[in-house]
């Protein structure tokens, strides 16, 4: 095919508002854009002017779906900030809650957004018909997901118990034993969708770029760490503006981001990439099941190294309830700050990529608050994707061609709204 | 039950500025009750699903009105459709989107856009209601599921959903949460509409509004008792304003051209 324009307005099965637009002319790629047509959202100025204590509960608004991920990193920007070390108890705490929203995205990404192109129908909702085993499977997951959300912070979409310097509820023992047991019991489900996946197969597709994710020596990150590359190299989080670099362009409602190359890659594949071998023994099974292996530099399969990490959120959880269950929970106070002015980072690898939050407090207020998000991270690197696929898929059926592209970006997970915090796309005449 | 033969109302779930966590919730509702797909027809819902349809028997509209393009999208919706139900705060009172009303779009643009800030589209966020007639609502951020449950079976029965006109204090009575202002803390309870079984306050939160104010809610009472607990007035402006900004700002409105 020496023409093809393709103009596919609003993804769909993406979070968030986004277009990809291809055109070629005999044969030669013109024209190769994912555009982000998502409103404004302005969180950035909403937050000036603020008490401290209000940050995590309005960033936590920026995503329905990482809403425990927006709410953490933003309590640990203010905790930096204003000189706050958070108990051990509320680590583990934190922790489990957070593993409770990975299964949440993961599940929802994997089963539901991503399952329906692999399995030929077109959502979740045939797919209800078609393999009720499946969406069953995926919905009892997902509800055991939201269940340990809401046994720790109150709900998922939008956490209540999360405060700066600690928790303002907790579990009782009995809550986290039957979240143990179910976790216990999720494991068929788990070992059933490993099945699954490692029977379907993947878009071929090959493109070495650079793997960007948090490490700690000690475990797979999740919540705080430096920042490390695959090119070589390892950060400070405080240092991060030196990996993201943001910058505008003019079709993207969200800026881009890049360090050592044109463009990076968050998420659960850079973090299988560089922190592979951290991962619990039945996440390191499951990944050979699924045929992944360090570096793949295939961005498909960021949808299989989120089914790795689904298994080691499960085992992890249950290793963590263990940990709390023989600690016994302590009603404790929140710690209170040192000090209300300082300057803050918090960073966290939510389901999609590094995040991060930056706030300036003086006074206990916000005065000024910088927000960067893993998909504003990836725009980028989907389309330095999509200009390296297209000429290798030309001479397929253009449905084919559109499906291929629209499954690219939705294997990068992508939350729209959350990345569109800065700039809108449509300029006034 | 459903009639075999009878079609299947068609329902089509929509997204303005918001962080599309109440059609999360939505999706979540199956987790519990799969049975909703046996009694609608999901024709369009973009954030789980591909197709789009020409009409909606109901349409649920997520998020809030932003800039001049988004009139023209909820206009179509609301052609299309029989019924138009808001779909959580930023649909309903625009929730936080309207917190930076209260600074002038020059400054949020120059906040955020830097020099760059007046190329871009965008004007103070509205609910959905002051662009387009809106049928019902299901409020909160996000919405409640059981609420959205019982809406739903409402409309499908042919009736007219109704929310409870009382304040989340009766609801955070009736479960015997220990009240917000006696921890030392402060709570909007008293002002705001009831229907979530006041799950923040027992959470360990406050209640900040996010389902609007009562029909007649008792502003200077509240205003009074958050000065007693020691709250000053820029703070109480501050919490007024965090999911209540739209509508302090239109009930400020009003009073000033009273006067």
């Amino acid at each position: 095919m020496s023409n093809l324009q393709v103009n596919l307005h609003h993804v769909t099965r993406v979070e968030g508002h986004g277009n990809i637009v291809i055109d070629v002319k005999g044969g030669r790629l013109d024209t190769c854009r994912f555009d982000v047509v998502e409103t404004p959202r302005f969180f950035e100025a909403m937050l000036r002017g603020r008490p401290y204590q209000d940050a995590s509960h309005i960033t936590s608004r920026i995503c329905g779906i990482c809403a425990v991920g927006h709410a953490t990193t933003s309590l640990r920007a203010t905790e930096n900030a204003l000189g706050i070390v958070p108990s051990e108890q509320t680590v583990l705490l934190r922790k489990l809650n957070f593993f409770g929203e990975i299964l949440d995205s993961h599940v929802l990404h994997v089963m539901m957004l991503v399952a329906p192109d692999l399995l030929g129908v077109g959502s979740v909702i045939p797919l209800a018909r078609t393999a009720p085993t499946v969406v069953g499977r995926a919905l009892r997951m997902k509800k055991l997901a939201g269940d340990l959300c809401r046994a720790i912070c109150g709900r998922h979409t939008h956490p209540l118990s999360l405060t700066v310097g600690g928790f303002a509820h907790f579990p009782t023992l009995d809550e986290l034993s039957d979240l143990r047991a179910r976790l216990e019991a999720m494991r068929g489900d788990i070992d059933d969708t490993v099945e699954l996946l490692s029977s379907l197969t993947f878009p071929e597709f090959e493109r070495d770029t650079e793997y960007i994710a948090l490490y700690k020596p000690d475990e797979y990150a999740f919540i705080d760490g430096d920042l490390r590359s695959s090119d070589g190299g390892t950060w400070p989080a405080t240092e991060y503006r030196q990996i993201t670099n943001e910058h505008v362009v003019a079709h993207s409602s969200a800026k881009h981001t890049s360090h050592n190359r044109d463009s990076y890659m968050v998420g659960a594949l850079a973090r299988f990439n560089l922190n592979h071998e951290q991962l619990c023994p039945a996440a390191t099974l499951a990944a050979q099941a699924l045929g992944l292996k360090p570096k793949c530099t295939n961005p498909y399969f960021n949808t299989v190294a989120q089914l790795v990490e689904i298994v080691h959120a499960a085992h992890e959880s249950i290793w963590l309830i263990d940990s709390l269950l023989a600690r016994g929970i302590q009603i404790e106070e929140p710690v209170r700050p040192k000090q209300l002015s300082g300057e803050g980072v918090g960073v966290c690898e939510v389901p999609r990529g590094t995040l991060f939050h930056r706030y300036i407090i003086e006074n206990g207020s916000i005065v000024a608050a910088d927000c960067v998000i893993p998909t504003g991270q990836n725009l980028a690197n989907i389309e330095a994707d999509m200009r390296a696929l297209v000429p290798e898929i030309l001479e397929l059926p253009r449905e084919d061609i559109v499906l291929k592209l629209e499954m690219l970006v939705r294997a990068y997970d992508p939350c729209i709204s959350c990345s569109t915090h800065l700039v809108d796309v449509k300029f006034l005449e | 039950m459903t009639d075999a033969k009878k079609p299947l109302p068609k329902v089509g779930f929509f997204d303005f500025t918001s962080c599309e966590g109440c059609q999360l919730t939505v999706v979540d509702c199956l987790q519990t009750h799969p049975e909703l797909l046996d009694v609608i027809d999901i024709v369009e819902f973009r954030e789980a699903m591909t197709g789009h349809a020409e009409r909606y028997d109901i349409a649920f509209i997520e998020g809030s009105c932003t800039r001049p393009s988004d009139e023209e999208r909820l206009a179509s919706i609301r052609a299309r459709a029989t019924v138009v139900v808001a779909l959580g705060a930023c649909a309903h009172i625009a929730g936080i989107n309207a917190i930076r009303n209260n600074m002038s779009l020059a400054e949020v643009r120059n906040i955020v856009y830097g020099t760059e800030g007046d190329k871009f589209e965008s004007y103070p966020a509205r609910p959905i209601g002051t662009v387009i007639k809106v049928d019902f609502m299901v409020p909160g951020c996000p919405i409640s599921s059981e609420e959205f449950l019982q809406i739903v079976t409402v409309l499908l029965q042919g009736r007219s959903p109704e929310l409870p006109d009382y304040p989340v204090c009766i609801e955070c009575k009736l479960r015997e949460t220990v009240c917000v202002y006696h921890r030392g803390r402060t709570c909007l309870g008293p002002v705001t509409r009831a229907g979530c079984r006041a799950i923040c306050p027992a959470a360990g939160y406050e209640c900040v509004g996010c389902r609007g104010l009562t029909s007649n809610p008792n502003l200077e009472s509240l205003e009074q008792v958050m000065a007693e607990h020691g709250l000053k007035s820029d703070a109480m402006q501050s919490r007024l304003d965090m999911f209540l900004a739209w509508e302090m700002n239109e009930r400020r409105a009003k009073e000033a051209s009273r006067e």
